[in-house]
């Protein structure tokens, strides 16, 4: 077997793509560690976007003009460009969406409304965003089927030993988790539950929304049923995220939103469906966008999400030594090698608010709050975290501002 | 912004010791809030004097940041001895003035929580009018 050869990304070179560190912040350079909530974007997905609105512009799949036809190719380009990132067998399994919260909603509405009953389970992690919570347990409760909770244990990791006292509970229909987690980093060992799941029968649904952008992302590798993710956490604009599904699924499926394009013949009587995956793409799509989440994946692949995995890995080492040096802070989630480039923490005595606030003055921008989990928050017995979060662009001085930023709001605030 | 402008020392002060901190049983009037953007918890409990009406004690409890905990303390100080109506009408500008330094939005939801949490409890028990922008507060149900 030919050995991968590893490549290393060059962080600050890649920084020159990204005009947003071209600025200070309070006087200092930007040390933006907050790129699990959003990426910035380089210049070639800017560019890519300028020059479609300028060159290529108009509807998609409506007009036989050339305008249109250039629009509808590099639409659909990019709906292939998405399949390639993921593995996916084929670009008609690949949705656009607005983002993947978006996307997990259609899977909650579209297939859990149909295939949830009484006596039926859908299971989510506590690891979950809400993105992949709430909709699981709204649509559950509709249906009149139940929620379950895979527990994670205090390092933040799941806590698989409890599988098989929920599969007691019910028939389990659906299983939902994340790949990586937003507020920990936590890697899931998603093909145990696909594994899990599949044995009873379920549905397998991966929101890959923090995964996307720092881990390779296959979905055959995985064996999942359906993946989500956002452009706008990989180098892309916001507004557009994909939903990859099974093809057999995604056709047995009803529709999500309704409207044009998404129709094969509307009739008073009666409308009926279009083709998967026009089926789900009801009016207009964030066609400009979905052309920089094109240029998005051009981005990552010319630099190997393998090596932005390895840099955030390298990252996170030195940020949760470093931190680990400073008393009063507290760390939560797993070690090093088990977790993406996030690093969430709180410092004794002083409420995240404080520190991002502190660290605002210093030019280093954090994430203060609950990150949309407020079940793992009541896990980890806190209301917020702060949580630093690295990126194909993050230099390690960054991390000796952020250790000196809470250094600082230690003197003040302690 | 320097942080050592925004944490004053009379920021500071209240928030490493704050005044009014703690619960009055059987409290005349008293609601709790959250702040759904950091999680952040205020309670506040009030006792009104023999009128009924003007506030005799009042205290806080909850958790949140330098901001919250240091407005909600010098809230304390700023509504002892006034009317339930009095305070209704309190607009928020009074609070903010004392609190003194420059406000982010997202700061400025820290700095009148704990205004909001108590024209809510003196809303419940006395029905005092509550404007638009605290009701958010009074439909919230917590645990």
């Amino acid at each position: 077997m030919a050995v991968k050869a590893q490549s290393r990304l060059d962080a600050r070179r890649l920084r020159a793509d990204f005009p947003i560190f071209e600025q200070q912040i309070h006087g200092k350079p930007l040390a933006y560690l907050d790129s699990a909530v959003t990426s910035q974007k380089p210049r070639q997905v800017l560019d890519a976007m300028h020059t479609f609105y300028e060159t290529s512009y108009a509807n998609v799949h409506r007009g036989v003009y050339t305008l249109s036809e250039r629009a509808t190719a590099e639409f659909e380009q990019a709906r292939e460009k998405v399949a390639g990132f993921i593995n996916a067998p084929s670009a008609r399994e690949i949705v656009f969406t607005r983002q993947a919260t978006e996307a997990l909603n259609l899977i909650a509405y579209a297939w859990g409304l149909n295939n949830l009953g009484p006596g039926d389970l859908a299971v989510v992690t506590e690891l979950e965003h809400h993105s992949n919570f709430v909709p699981w347990q709204y649509i559950a409760k509709r249906a009149g089927a139940e929620l379950r909770m895979i527990r994670v244990t205090d390092d933040g990791e799941l806590d698989l030993d409890g599988l098989d006292e929920i599969g007691r509970d019910g028939a389990v229909k659906v299983v939902a988790t994340n790949l990586v987690s937003n507020a920990l980093g936590t890697i899931n060992p998603v093909e145990k539950l696909v594994e899990w799941a599949h044995a009873r029968g379920a549905i397998m649904v991966v929101d890959a929304a923090q995964a996307a952008p720092h881990h390779p992302v296959d979905v055959q590798a995985l064996g999942c049923d359906f993946l989500a993710l956002s452009a706008h956490k990989m180098c892309g604009p916001t507004g557009v995220g994909a939903l990859w599904g099974r093809r057999e699924l995604l056709e047995a499926m009803e529709p999500f939103n309704l409207g044009g394009h998404m129709i094969s013949k509307v009739r008073f009587e009666e409308t009926t469906w279009g083709e998967v995956p026009q089926k789900f793409e009801a009016g207009t799509m964030p066609i400009a966008e979905a052309v920089g989440l094109g240029a998005a994946i051009d981005y990552l692949n010319g630099i190997g999400v393998e090596a932005v995995e390895a840099h955030e890995q390298e990252l996170a080492a030195v940020a949760l030594e470093r931190l680990g040096d400073v008393p009063g802070v507290l760390l939560y989630g797993p070690p090093a090698d088990r977790r993406a480039g996030i690093v969430s923490f709180n410092v004794e005595g002083i409420h995240p608010h404080d520190v991002s606030q502190v660290l605002d003055s210093e030019g280093v921008a954090i994430r203060a709050g609950h990150h949309c989990c407020q079940p793992l928050m009541t896990r980890l017995g806190v209301a917020a975290t702060n949580r630093a979060s690295f990126y194909l662009y993050t230099v390690p001085e960054e991390i000796d501002r952020l250790v000196d930023g809470i250094r600082k709001a230690q003197k003040i605030l302690g | 912004m320097a942080a050592e402008d925004l944490y004053r020392e009379v920021i500071l002060d209240h928030y490493k010791n704050p005044r009014g901190h703690g619960v009055i049983e059987n409290a005349d009037a008293q609601a709790e809030g959250v702040n759904p953007l950091c999680g952040d918890e205020v309670s506040i409990f009030v006792q009104f004097a023999d009128d009924g009406e003007t506030v005799e004690d009042v205290k806080f409890s909850g958790r949140g940041c330098a901001i919250s905990q240091a407005s909600t303390s010098m809230l304390m100080e700023m509504v002892k001895g006034r009317t339930a109506h009095e305070i209704a009408e309190l607009p928020k500008e009074e609070l903010l003035g004392e609190v003194g330094i420059p406000l982010t939005p997202i700061r400025l939801k820290c700095a009148l929580l704990g205004l909001g949490v108590l024209k809510v409890a003196l809303h419940r028990a006395k029905g005092t009018p509550l404007p638009e922008e605290w009701a958010g507060l009074d439909e919230l149900e917590l645990s």
